[in-house]
């Protein structure tokens, strides 16, 4: 079988955004950048399915701009067969992100496709929901164990209240919560071998997507700042306040 | 103008939720009607309805939308959203899961977790785990938008709407239901609760988690987690706070043996009031905590639960 996974290019988790000082957006020059790491746990989730012989090779795909190849090379790094780039300097709504890997999806014909839940950026946690209804697959969101068979997958999704076990006919896209699976970092002779590894690189106007106007980023702010930073010096005195200040006892 | 709103519900009751919703949906004007889908759903429909300012409760009963799964959910929504400019639901699990799947079908964009609105097409949301706020306007035809409950006052319960039966039946051969395996978790809901004691990696077992009920019992407050309490098992995954977790706003949170990674910050920040409880005086917590307590949780939280 063969597993499609979704890289996306982001912001490293460790780093600390601003806002650029016009509000027109959040400043990213020089910022490490990183796989998002939803994403590497679909990574992780593919090569364990590789391992077990159940998937036969792994193709990880990524849109965005010529840098987002970086993200790429890490997946080919940790043992995805070959990637796919689809690059877009543009930014794209996570709807056409949905309908330009519908098309990828038309294209390879995967018996799973494995994306991240969210993106740590924007938080969105829409894009695998959406290509599951465009290609009229099922979806399994917020994964928190896979088990594949011939024709289905049970997931166990983390929900609130706890844990829902689903079947799902294949094809069917699985988004991945933070408990599938720890994954492993890249060694660095399979760093080497990986920049052997091919990157098929299209332009975005290859995939005939028609781009929506539909929805415009107006600011970007800097939220209030809490006033925090006071301490008490025993449990007496914070009984104290939570009752006479504060007044929430 | 108006809004369909998907209503949340759990084993026959009425999530907190849906109240918070259509806070938000008041907001933006217009009428407002409610969708409950499910088998057996009548219990459910007469609570919604009587929560204020909705003008239709419509129910869809059937056998394929026990568990509310997102593959007919979402069918069934594509058939009777025509009439709408806007779909609502709560940024919550199932919100999530069934939101974003029919606005793909109905070729829309979706605005997810909404805190704010400042005109019917036009939603703040923070990106970037809270570091940023986005404002963004939607000019689809239809807007989809989740909305994070904490951030709408819910409406309250003296209304009396009516109930109207949808005859509307879709087919699901895409996913079928399996099990649940619930957290046992007693105490109030953390979504809802006005106290959270929330534990993190200091806890350093599922035993020594345990030191919080007893402060939790007298607060009657929920219990929270940090990802690191969750991922070591002190605590189950539905107990997790922060930007992969849920998003909490309660009149007082304490925060014991948590850092205050900004991961966790974006799930707790917009607490009334804050108590940081660490023995590293130099941890993040304290930097957004109202009241700090430096020292050992295992000796502040029995001297805590005593002292209340
Ligand atoms: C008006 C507007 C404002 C925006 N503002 C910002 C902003 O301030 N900052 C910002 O960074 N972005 C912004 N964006 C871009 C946008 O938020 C997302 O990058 C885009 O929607 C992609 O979806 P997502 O990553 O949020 O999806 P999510 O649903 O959160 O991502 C889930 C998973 O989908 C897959 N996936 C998502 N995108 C890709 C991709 N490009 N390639 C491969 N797999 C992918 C990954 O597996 C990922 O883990 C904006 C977009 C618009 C239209
Ligand atoms: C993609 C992604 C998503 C994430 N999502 C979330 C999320 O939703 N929620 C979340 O919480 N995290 C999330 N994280 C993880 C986050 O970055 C932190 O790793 C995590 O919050 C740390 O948990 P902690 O504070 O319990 O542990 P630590 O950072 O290890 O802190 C433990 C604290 O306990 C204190 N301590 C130890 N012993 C004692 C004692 N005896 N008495 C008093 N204090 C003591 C220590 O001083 C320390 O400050 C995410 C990370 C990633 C990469």
């Amino acid at each position: 079988m063969k597993v499609l996974v979704g890289v996306k290019r982001v912001i490293d988790y460790n780093v600390k955004v601003r806002v650029r000082p016009d509000q027109s957006d959040v400043d990213l020059t020089n910022t490490k950048m990183a796989m998002n790491p939803f994403c590497e746990i679909a990574v992780e989730e593919a090569l364990r399915l590789k391992e077990r012989g159940v998937a036969s090779e792994i193709v990880a795909v990524s849109i965005g701009p010529k840098a987002a190849q970086e993200q790429l090379r890490t997946a080919l790094a940790l043992g995805a067969d070959r990637a796919i780039h689809i690059e877009s300097e543009e930014r794209l709504d996570s709807l056409e992100v949905a309908q330009v890997l519908a098309r990828i999806v038309a294209e390879e014909q995967p018996g799973l496709v494995i994306l991240g839940k969210q993106a740590i950026d924007s938080d969105n946690n829409q894009t695998g929901q959406m290509l599951a209804a465009l290609t009229g697959m099922g979806q399994g969101t917020f994964a928190s164990r896979l088990e594949v068979t011939d024709e289905e997958v049970q997931v166990t999704r983390e929900v609130d209240g706890g844990l829902r076990t689903l079947a799902l006919r294949l094809p069917a896209v699985i988004t991945t919560d933070l408990r599938l699976n720890e994954p492993r970092h890249a060694r660095l002779p399979d760093i080497m071998k990986a920049k052997k590894k091919p990157i098929d690189s299209r332009g975005i106007d290859t995939v005939g997507l028609a781009a929506n106007d539909y929805l415009r980023l107006e600011r970007v702010e800097t939220p209030a700042a809490r006033q925090g930073g006071s301490k008490v010096a025993s449990v007496d005195e914070l009984v104290d306040k939570l009752k006479h200040e504060a007044k929430v006892l | 103008m108006s809004t369909l709103i998907l209503v949340e519900h759990r084993d026959g009751a009425l999530a907190a939720s849906t109240a918070h919703v259509i806070a938000a949906a008041r907001a933006l004007g217009g009428e407002v009607d409610l969708l409950v889908a499910g088998e057996g759903v009548d219990a459910v429909a007469a609570a919604a309805a009587r929560l204020d300012g909705v003008r239709a409760v419509l129910t869809a009963d059937h056998a394929v939308y026990a568990h509310q799964l997102a593959e007919p959910m979402a069918a069934l929504i594509v058939a009777c959203v025509d009439d709408y400019s806007h779909l609502l639901a709560a940024a919550s699990s199932s919100g999530k899961d069934i939101l974003p799947r029919v606005a793909a079908l109905k070729g829309v964009p979706q605005i997810s977790d909404i805190i704010a609105i400042e005109a019917p097409d036009t939603f703040k949301r923070p990106i970037y785990a809270g570091s940023a706020i986005a404002t963004l306007s939607n000019h689809a035809p239809l807007k989809v938008v989740s909305v994070r409950t904490s951030a709408f006052d819910a409406v309250a319960e003296t209304g009396s709407a009516e109930i109207r039966a949808l005859d509307i039946v879709v087919d699901n051969t895409l996913s079928t239901f399996v099990g649940d395996e619930l957290a046992t978790n007693s105490g109030p809901e953390l979504g809802s609760a006005r106290v959270i004691v929330s534990g993190g990696r200091g806890l350093g077992s599922s035993e020594n988690f345990q030191l919080l009920d007893g402060v939790a019992v007298k607060l009657g407050a929920a219990i929270g987690a940090s990802r690191a309490a969750v991922d070591a098992g002190y605590a189950s995954n539905d107990l997790q706070v922060g930007q992969t977790g849920k998003v909490v706003a309660p009149d007082l949170y304490i925060a014991v043996g948590i850092s205050g990674a900004i991961q966790h910050l974006a799930g707790m920040k917009d607490s009334k009031v804050i108590v940081a409880i660490n023995q590293d005086e130099e941890a993040p917590i304290f930097g957004i905590a109202d009241y700090g307590l430096v020292g050992d949780l295992f000796e502040v939280m029995p001297a805590l639960e005593s002292r209340l």
